[in-house]
């Protein structure tokens, strides 16, 4: 197993076993601001690492809105389009609702926790 | 008899974390349960991003008027933008399978999906959530 990363502003990005594993350090992903800066960290390392296996682990964020859903969506189009993968995990109950609600979950990979997330990718 | 609180925002981003924070710490303090503020919490950040981005066109220079009533059994938010309003029934349906992957569009579902009762004006550009303490 690899391990490395380190810490982008918003995200604490690590890489385990292939998979760009990536915490929000942000409860809530709510305002403008800190929703643009998530994204731009997250779409560069996208750029940067072409065909990435990106694994998100939300198990910090108690609030999103739907801006950042479209973010997301966003993310995984880019994503799918290099050949990569995107699994979502460790989503609260709360949080999975929203997702549920806007039927996103049709959508999006999401798995209970990092472990099965890395296990998804192989 | 209800008592209203209005408070007039310039759309800016520090105005309107200001703003949602004093008003959630209203809502905690009257013990709305850890549901009912997670709802008013989306639902009123879906409100004032539209009134921000659709309504205002970010124009720092046009004002969010943001009016509440808060009681042990519920909570009743207005918020309405300077803009020129909308047709709110014109909304595509943001889960049909051709909208899925729209980037945006799902503001008013999630108002709808998480607060008791949610109605525009005949403009559009005021729309009042009521959520009730359960």
């Amino acid at each position: 197993m690899t391990e490395g990363g380190g810490t982008q502003g918003r995200l604490a990005v690590t890489e385990k076993s292939g998979v760009h594993v990536v915490h929000f350090l942000d409860r809530k992903i709510l305002d403008e601001s800190n929703i643009v800066e998530i994204s731009k960290e997250l779409f560069d390392l996208v750029e940067k690492k072409k065909g990435i296996k990106m694994c998100l682990n939300f198990g910090n964020v108690q609030y999103l809105s739907s801006t950042v859903l479209g973010k997301l969506i966003t993310l995984n189009t880019r994503v799918n389009e290099d050949n990569g993968q995107l699994v979502l995990c460790a989503i609260r109950p709360q949080i999975l609702e929203v997702f549920k609600i806007t039927k996103l979950t049709k959508l999006f990979d999401i798995v209970d926790d990092e472990v099965t997330a890395l296990s998804h990718f192989n | 008899m209800q008592e209203w609180h209005e408070i007039i925002i310039p759309s800016t981003p520090r105005a309107r974390q200001q703003t949602e924070a004093q008003i959630m710490k209203i809502v905690g303090d009257r013990g709305f349960s850890e549901e009912a503020r997670f709802s008013i919490k989306l639902a009123m950040e879906e409100a004032v991003t539209n009134a921000f981005k659709h309504g205002n066109r970010f124009d720092k220079n046009k004002k969010v008027i943001i009016r509440y009533s808060c009681n042990d059994k519920n909570f009743t938010l207005s918020v309405r933008d300077e803009g020129e309003g909308f047709d709110p029934s014109r909304i595509p349906d943001p889960t049909a399978p051709e909208n899925l992957t729209l980037p945006y569009g799902r503001g008013i579902m999630l108002m709808n999906a998480y607060m008791d009762r949610v109605a525009f004006s005949p403009t559009g550009n005021e729309v009042t959530m009521v959520k009730e303490n359960r």
